[in-house]
Order: C-alpha cells, then sequence, then structure tokens
C-alpha cells in the first residue's frame, strides 16, 4: 500500500491508535502499539498473561495515561479525553471481572449510561419512559428480563457477564472493547455469551474481543492481532495468524 | 412521593417544630432542641459525602469553624443580620469545599480522610491566631438588638436552625432522587465503572463536596450569636466531627432518613446525658456505638429495619467499613 491509499484508508478507520507506549515505572507494558479497528469490525486480541492486552484497554478507554503515541476515533483525537467523555463519544467497554453498581437494580446499573453517556452526548433525549423501555428491552435481549428489579448480588456468574456487557452496550457504543468476557464460563456459557457478541456486531457495533479461550476467537474474529510482552507481533487473518512460527512460539514457549 | 410533596411535609414538620417551641416554658428544652437540629444539618451534610459518595470527611470540624468565625468576624465588622450571615457562610464553605475536594479527592479511602482531618488542624491553627476573631482567648458576640416576631432571642435561633434544618434534608432528598444522586452511587459503587458508563466522576464529586462543605457551613453561622462566647478549644472540638460520622452510619447512609434518625437519637441521647450523667462520657458513648454499628449493623437502624422484614440484606454501603475493607485489601 502507497502512503496516500494509507491516509485514505486512515480516514475510514473508526479507531486509530499509533504508537501506543505505556510504561510503570521502569516497566514497559505497551511499546509502541498500532491498532486499527474498521466500523463494524470484529478484532481478535490475544496474548499470554502479562502481555499487556487489559493495559492497552484501558489506554484506549481512557482509564490510563499513555506514555505515548496517539489515538484518534470516530475521526477526533480523543488523547486529551477522560474516560467518561471517550464513553460519550461511543467507546464502550466492558471489564474483565464484572464491576456493577452493586447497590443499584438491574435496571438501575443500565440507566446509568443511558443518563450519563447516550443522553449527555447530544442529539437525542431519552426521555424517563424511553429510558426504561430501553433497559428493560436490553436486559431481556440478554436474558436478565426476569430479574430487573434485583440487585447485582443476587445474579450468577454468567449472568454479571450478561450484566456487564448489557451495561456496556447501553452507553450505544459504535465499538465495544470487550476484556475476557468469557472468562470462568462453561462450554455452553461461552456460546451464549458469543452469540449475544456476534448479534451486537451484526448491529454494526464494531468489537475489540479479547479472550484466552482459542475456540472462541477463532470463531469471533474476522481479523487477530497477537500481544506479546507489550509488543504487537502479528496481525492479520486468523488462519495466517495462528500459523505464524513467531505467535507459536510465544504461545508454546521457544 | 414527589419532591414536592416531600418539601410540603418538611415545611410542616418544621412549623410544627417552631410552633411547638412555643409552648414550651423552660428554656433548656429548646437550648437542647437547638443542638439536635443542628447535628440533623451537620449529618444530613456530611451523608451527602459521606453516605452518598462513599467519601469520608474527618473535617466536619473545619466547615462548622469557618462558618461560625466568619459570621463572628462579619457580625463584628458590618453587624450584618444573622440570615445574611448563615448565607455567606454557605458560600464561603461551599468554595472552601471545592478547593477541599479539588486538592484531595483524587485520594481514596484513608488518604482522603487523613487529608480532611488536616484540614482542621489547618484552619484551626489559623484561627487560632487570627486576633481580630480574639485568637485563642476567643471572642464576645453581642446579639443583634432586633428580635422580628419571637420575642426571646433563642426562639429566633431555634427558628433558623429549623430552617436549616428543613432546607439540608430537602436538599438531600432532592439529590438522593435525582440523575446527580444516581451519579454519586454510582461512583460510590466503582469509580471507574461510573467512568466507563459516561459519569463525569471529578466533576459530581466536587459538586457533592461544595454542597456538603456549604450546610455544614450554614449550621456554624448562627452557633456564635447562641453561645455568645467562641473560642478555638471548643469549636474545634472533636465531637463535631465524630458524631457527624457517627449519626449517619448509626441512621444509615443510602436515604436522607438516615442521618436525620441518627442525629436525634444520638443527639437526644448526649443532650440527656449530659445533664444526667456527664458530659465527658458523651463521646465515649457515640464511640462504642459506632463500632457496634460498623461491626454489627453496617447499614445502620435503617438497613436493620429493611432486613427485619425477612429480605436479603441490602449490599454492605458504609462507607467506613468500606474503606477499612480496601485498606485491608491493599496491606495484605
Amino acid at each position: 500500500m502507497t502512503m496516500i491509499d494509507a491516509d485514505a484508508a486512515a480516514s475510514d478507520l473508526l479507531l486509530d491508535a499509533r504508537g501506543i507506549t505505556k510504561r510503570f515505572g521502569g516497566f514497559v507494558a505497551l511499546n509502541k502499539i498500532d491498532l486499527a479497528v474498521r466500523p463494524g469490525e470484529r478484532l481478535g486480541l490475544i496474548g499470554p498473561n502479562g502481555s499487556g492486552k487489559s493495559t492497552l484497554t484501558n489506554c484506549l478507554c481512557g482509564a490510563l495515561q499513555t506514555d505515548g503515541g496517539s489515538i484518534s476515533f470516530a475521526g477526533r483525537s480523543i488523547d486529551r479525553l477522560s474516560s467518561y467523555q471517550r464513553a460519550r463519544l461511543g467507546l464502550g467497554r466492558s471489564f474483565q471481572l464484572p464491576r456493577p453498581f452493586h447497590s443499584l437494580s438491574l435496571l438501575d446499573n443500565l440507566r446509568i449510561p443511558l443518563v450519563y453517556a447516550v443522553n449527555a452526548r447530544g442529539g437525542t433525549h431519552l426521555t424517563e419512559q424511553q429510558i426504561r423501555t430501553r433497559s428493560t428491552d436490553l436486559l431481556g435481549e440478554f436474558g436478565l428480563g426476569g430479574k430487573l428489579h434485583r440487585l447485582p448480588g443476587d445474579l450468577t456468574q454468567v449472568e454479571m457477564r450478561k450484566l456487564e456487557l448489557a451495561r456496556a452496550m447501553a452507553t450505544d457504543p459504535t465499538l465495544l472493547v470487550s476484556d475476557e468476557a468469557l472468562a470462568g464460563l462453561s462450554h455452553s456459557e461461552v456460546n451464549e455469551i458469543l452469540a449475544l457478541l456476534l448479534a451486537l456486531n451484526r448491529r454494526g457495533v464494531a468489537v475489540i474481543f479479547i479472550e484466552h479461550i482459542m475456540r472462541a476467537v477463532m470463531a469471533f474474529s474476522e481479523r487477530l492481532v497477537v500481544l506479546v510482552a507489550g509488543e504487537k507481533i502479528a496481525d492479520g487473518a486468523p488462519k495466517d495468524v495462528i500459523a505464524d512460527e513467531r505467535v507459536i512460539g510465544a504461545y508454546l514457549g521457544q | 412521593m414527589s419532591n414536592g410533596r416531600f418539601i410540603a411535609l418538611a415545611c410542616l414538620v418544621g412549623i410544627a417544630l417552631v410552633a411547638g417551641s412555643m409552648f414550651v416554658t423552660n428554656e433548656y428544652y429548646v437550648f437542647a432542641a437547638y443542638f439536635v437540629l443542628q447535628y440533623v444539618v451537620l449529618a444530613t451534610a456530611w451523608n451527602i459525602l459521606g453516605g452518598y459518595v462513599g467519601y469520608v470527611n474527618f473535617g466536619t470540624t473545619a466547615f462548622l469553624a469557618i462558618g461560625l468565625y466568619s459570621a463572628a468576624a462579619l457580625n463584628k465588622w458590618l453587624d450584618l443580620p444573622i440570615p445574611v450571615l448563615i448565607l455567606i457562610a454557605g458560600v464561603l464553605c461551599g468554595g472552601v469545599g471545592l478547593a477541599m475536594g479539588y486538592l484531595t479527592i483524587r485520594l481514596r479511602g484513608v488518604y482522603f480522610t487523613i487529608a480532611t482531618l488536616a484540614l482542621s488542624v489547618v484552619v484551626q491553627t489559623f484561627i487560632t491566631n487570627w486576633d481580630y476573631v480574639g485568637g485563642s482567648r476567643g471572642i464576645y458576640i453581642m446579639r443583634p438588638s432586633e428580635v422580628l416576631v419571637f420575642g426571646s432571642y433563642v426562639a429566633y435561633l431555634f427558628f433558623l436552625m429549623t430552617v436549616l434544618a428543613v432546607a439540608a434534608v430537602v436538599t438531600a432528598r432532592v439529590i438522593e432522587r435525582s440523575t446527580f444522586g444516581f451519579g454519586l452511587a454510582a461512583i460510590r459503587d466503582d469509580e471507574i465503572a461510573a467512568a466507563a458508563s459516561g459519569v463525569p466522576v471529578l466533576r459530581l464529586k466536587l459538586v457533592a463536596a461544595a454542597v456538603s462543605g456549604a450546610l455544614m457551613g450554614m449550621a456554624g453561622a448562627p452557633l456564635p450569636f447562641y453561645l455568645t462566647y467562641v473560642e478555638p478549644t471548643s469549636s474545634f472540638s472533636l465531637a463535631y466531627t465524630v458524631n457527624s460520622v457517627a449519626m449517619p452510619l448509626v441512621g444509615g447512609t443510602t436515604s436522607w432518613l438516615g442521618p436525620v434518625i441518627g442525629a436525634v437519637l444520638l443527639g437526644t441521647m448526649q443532650q440527656a446525658m449530659t445533664v444526667l450523667i456527664s458530659s465527658s462520657v458523651n463521646l465515649l458513648v457515640v464511640g462504642v456505638l459506632l463500632v457496634i454499628f460498623v461491626i454489627a449493623a453496617p447499614n445502620g437502624i435503617l438497613g436493620l429495619i429493611r432486613s427485619m422484614g425477612g429480605k436479603k440484606p441490602d449490599p454492605e454501603t458504609n462507607p467506613l467499613a468500606a474503606m477499612l475493607a480496601a485498606e485491608k485489601r491493599s496491606s495484605q
């Protein structure tokens, strides 16, 4: 690709992160990572434990400040924006360990992003009634329709994961960063959550899918990025990436 | 209940209190009730930051004393009517709350609490060395001469404190049911998840700190006229801080009603003990109650009542217990 083509392509990107660097003291957690996501794309992000996946998520979503590089989202630079402003722009995330608002009912858990992200975005303004309908519908979609007024403490582990995703979806994102939504789930539960994520993607939501379960990664991803020790070592079609010698080496040990 | 109805009801309770006080012949009871109402304001104000957002503030005395001394100083300088002094104290302490919040609210848990305690020390040092208000010798306040329709000056001050208490409780309840209040609850439960859901965490915390500080300062403004003599040691009494923390925790921190229950209960008990036993036993009893509640009933009296209905206990929202648990986790 020539430089001109690359620039033309860059303007079509939903997320364009370049040279992301993050250090914790002397430890380099991320070293000049480039990561691009097209609108509606399903991107798998894998790597061994400690390779920097969650750090990258935190840098993209604004929970951590980067030490270098630039991030643009939906055509604008978001480097100086804090976490909540990025959420309002449409950059949603779900957490590796579910972090529900434990004193609020499931409905109110979804009410927070609807009021603070969607309504604060400008343009549409949801009424109380619409907020109620939207959160009820979303919870129904995620199979939590029977527990609208329950507290998160009453949920099972897989239900908690669903709540985490539902709340991230309530921000009405154009890009969802899903950080290990499947960790610790059974075979059938994995399929269940995977189906939900695919359904979200069909609606046009791009997904960065961070996962350890390779079966799920291969089933879900259109493109695969591999991080090892803070370096990006592969980026391409899933079947090519997993055949890459360096990737095999990183996973099986040289 | 809608906000309008609640405000109407709160005003009715206030009117009933003032009317009732007029039939009381022994002025001591009005004096004691004033202190209880002052604690309703302080506990309610504390709870806006401590209960709704989970930031344990140990600087109540600082805000109260700033309100108190600003009123004393302005009275000496300009002789303004007390309601104006209350408003000025509110603006001043709101500003101090905002500044304190801006400097310290990024600190978590115990560190924030220590910073607020330090604020008390700084303010006390400043006041002790401020000659205009008497420094460590203290200052006598000449009560303004005019007393509207109330006759006795104590009755007038009681009326003002009732108005403040009603205003504080209404403010807390309106916040609790508002979008702002939901945002605060989200922050209390999980700041990072709240930010990821679009909640402007820092801004909301600062507003809560400002409102909380303003109400505390307003509670302090009529106090010099009540006591007619103020000096730093008693104005910065640890009792104000300990009580304003203990009362919401004993009552329950998630609702406006908790601090009111705690303040009325502990406040009345303290007044009774001061008269019947000794004034020094007060803090001991409060301390013991606080320990018992943090351990045995972390959601306070309200939480106890709810769980007695056979329902599952609410998730723990006790800010002090949460702070201690976080400390324990991080030290492991």
